[in-house]
């Protein structure tokens, strides 16, 4: 679940960091009513990709309706394939420098760590690549938190570099952001929480001016009330459309989907399993159409949703169905795939390579059913790409 | 040999009268385990099976001398399963749950090193030492006792490994699925050390996927260490696109970072063979067996 810009900035707020004063804006007209509360204003595209000011998804404005007529261009743009659906409409900032604070999964550490620059507003990344000397970072212990000695080790190392900058009270006001930002990033199940640029302003505040959000998918359990409100909040529908239709269908259905360019429909269980199927069918020369991975343990039921999803893809010209079973039971698939077959008259061709748990079970059934399963996954990756070529 | 569990290993299952807990401990047990307890709060005192069920573990540890836990809590509950486990002194916890939240597992992943113990997964198959114990899902009829150590993040495709060297006739030491979440305990590194220590291991596959660096960290481990044993190393996901998570949490290219290639390349400077199928695995360790039985 990832957060609009004006969405992690109500989080920030709401968590005691500062954030320019601002409105949200779904039409022109209510750009301008904004601008005239406001002032001078940005206004600023919510889509939730980074490089919105780059494709123009930004303008500063001066009066209501400069606000009004930029709203309008932008609010008809598709940035990187996600339509704009509304603006936030915020005060400019008096900008002295631009710093970095930011908070995300390190899995090398297994920790989350923290991440402080003075080189604000462009990609952390890209400052890592070019100067890594003026990143400073910390792996805070999870169970007490960055503590403040900590965070001005952080801040005086990444502030060697920047000598006009006044490390020492810089170092209390971030600490006591960090401390706020982290409590943030725990609170929500954060694997992003990142403030870019941290704007310091002459009369030496520090103001969020831009941030990212992102919660872990395994947790939105916590979150059920936040992400019903996100939705809700962010354009009216589901706020999806600029993903892959098919990948918003999968997310509906709670598969775990990704959609590729082939006409070779994949399903498999356990990610490995899956990626080496894909693999598999590439070196016998088809094209996967689908990741679909059903998971440890899946019911027949799911067996037979996901068959149903492969085939929303009108592309698709046979299945490869690859599983290995462990956690998951050869009978469940294989009801699951004859329910699926039955229900939808399915024609076009289904190759069902199985074995483990209950595999002898599950292949008297496919027999019964007519369906010849495969042992090997190499002899299957064979034969699928071999009959979805006939039916080209 | 082997490593990790063996006939001495003694288990308990933690949420043993869930659906999986409770069939999975069947299939264990039906492949030699000694299972001697159970937990499952608010049941202590009945028995599955003839498995008796404590309210907590610190009681089963108490009753039945528990060493090794493995764990089928669902994820709400799973980190919690994880340190009652390290906080009781179980030498060797395996959480076979899929799912746990990132913030759980920073935790729950802290607190088992200060406990001094070891975790395997979560979101793992577990691990088998053939004819002697399993604790988690591997399929019992693939595993055969034999010379090679199996180490796979990915558990179906450590099935694969484990099913196409069975059938070449050649078993295993042990098998030991890490899993494939980006907050693990065991990792790559962590399990080839123990099969560079067991005499028994005469060559180690290593099975990898997309994302991460924890293949890298493996092979430095095999360069830096003088590791003496043949490894033959899979990666899948080498078609896998960018920017794509591709089911497993940690299973995703981010930039130029976790590709199929970085870990190939890693492992070839290492030394490891590299095989493009499962086929060509089983080919790989039966030369390499073969050329060190000469």
């Amino acid at each position: 679940m990832k957060l609009l810009e004006y969405q992690a900035k109500q989080q920030f707020a709401a968590a005691g960091i500062p954030v320019p004063a601002g409105r949200l804006a779904r039409t022109p007209a209510e750009a301008a009513a904004a601008a005239r509360v406001l002032g001078r204003v940005a206004v600023k595209a919510q889509v939730p990709i980074g490089g919105r000011g780059k494709a123009g998804g930004i303008a500063v404005v001066e009066t209501p309706d400069d606000a009004e007529r930029e709203a309008a261009r932008i609010l008809a743009m598709d940035i990187r394939g996600y339509p704009v659906r509304s603006v936030w409409c915020e005060t400019g900032l008096e900008i002295d420098s631009e710093l970095y604070l930011g908070i995300t999964l390190d899995r090398d550490r297994r920790r989350m760590a923290i991440i402080f620059s003075a080189a604000g507003g462009m990609e952390i990344e890209q400052v890592a690549e070019e100067a890594p000397e003026k990143i400073a970072k910390l792996w805070p212990d999870p169970f007490v938190g960055p503590q403040a000695f900590e965070v001005r080790e952080m801040v005086f190392a990444a502030l060697r570099h920047a000598p006009q900058l006044r490390a020492q009270v810089l170092a209390v006001q971030v600490a006591s952001l960090t401390q706020k930002l982290y409590s943030l990033a725990v609170s929500l199940d954060a694997m992003t929480c990142e403030i870019n640029p941290l704007v310091l302003t002459p009369d030496g505040q520090l103001i969020a001016a831009d941030g990212k959000l992102e919660v872990d998918e395994n947790a939105h359990y916590r979150h059920r009330a936040l992400a019903l409100e996100l939705a809700q909040d962010a354009t009216g529908d589901d706020g999806r459309t600029g993903d892959d239709p098919f990948e918003v269908e999968a997310e509906r259905r709670g598969l775990t989907y990704v959609h590729l360019d082939g006409d070779v429909g994949v399903i498999g269980n356990g990610a490995g399993l899956v990626m080496n199927t894909l693999d598999l069918v590439k070196q016998h020369g088809g094209d996967p159409a689908d990741f679909l991975d059903v998971g440890g343990g899946a019911s027949a039921e799911k067996v037979r949703n996901s068959l149903e999803m492969v085939l929303l893809d009108p592309r698709v010209r046979g299945v490869f169905i690859n599983i290995f079973g462990g956690i998951t039971r050869g009978d469940e698939v294989a009801t699951g795939v004859i329910a699926a077959r039955d229900q939808l008259r399915i024609t076009k061709p289904l190759v069902v390579r199985m074995t483990g748990t209950r595999e002898e079970e599950g292949r008297a059934l496919l027999e019964e059913a007519g369906i010849t399963p495969a042992i090997s996954a190499t002899e299957a990756a064979q034969k699928i790409v071999a009959l979805t070529r006939d039916s080209a | 040999m082997s490593v990790l569990v063996d006939s001495k290993s003694r288990v308990l299952v933690q949420g043993i009268t869930g659906r999986e807990g409770a069939f999975h401990t069947e299939q264990m047990r039906a492949h030699g385990t000694n299972v001697v307890a159970g937990v499952s709060p608010g049941k202590g005192g009945q028995d599955a099976n003839g498995v008796p069920i404590f309210d907590t573990v610190a009681e089963a540890v108490t009753a039945t001398g528990a060493d090794v836990s493995g764990i089928f809590v669902p994820p709400p509950f799973a980190a919690d399963a994880i340190m009652e486990s390290a906080a009781c002194g179980i030498a060797l916890t395996v959480c076979i749950t899929e799912g746990i939240p990132v913030h759980d597992m920073i935790r729950a992943r802290a607190f088992v090193e200060r406990a001094r113990t070891l975790l395997l997964g979560p979101n793992c198959p577990g691990l088998v030492t053939p004819g002697q114990c399993k604790v988690g899902i591997i399929p019992n009829h693939i595993n055969i006792p034999g010379p090679v150590g199996i180490v796979g993040r990915s558990g179906t495709l450590t099935y694969e490994v484990i099913q196409g060297l069975g059938q070449a006739g050649m078993g295993q030491t042990t098998s030991v699925g890490i899993g494939g979440d980006p907050v693990l305990g065991l990792t790559f590194s962590d399990v080839l050390a123990l099969f560079a220590a067991d005499s028994q291991t005469r060559a180690v596959v290593m099975i990898g996927e997309i994302g991460g660096a924890d293949e890298e960290t493996g092979a430095e481990f095999i360069r830096s260490s003088g590791f003496d044993k043949p490894v033959v190393a899979f990666i899948s996901g080498r078609t896998a696109p960018p920017g794509k998570r591709m089911g497993h949490a940690g299973a995703i290219i981010s930039g130029n970072s976790g590709t199929a290639q970085s870990k190939i390349d890693a492992l070839t400077a290492a030394g490891a063979d590299i095989a493009d199928t499962i086929e060509e695995v089983v080919r790989l360790v039966g030369e390499r067996l073969g050329a060190r039985a000469l």
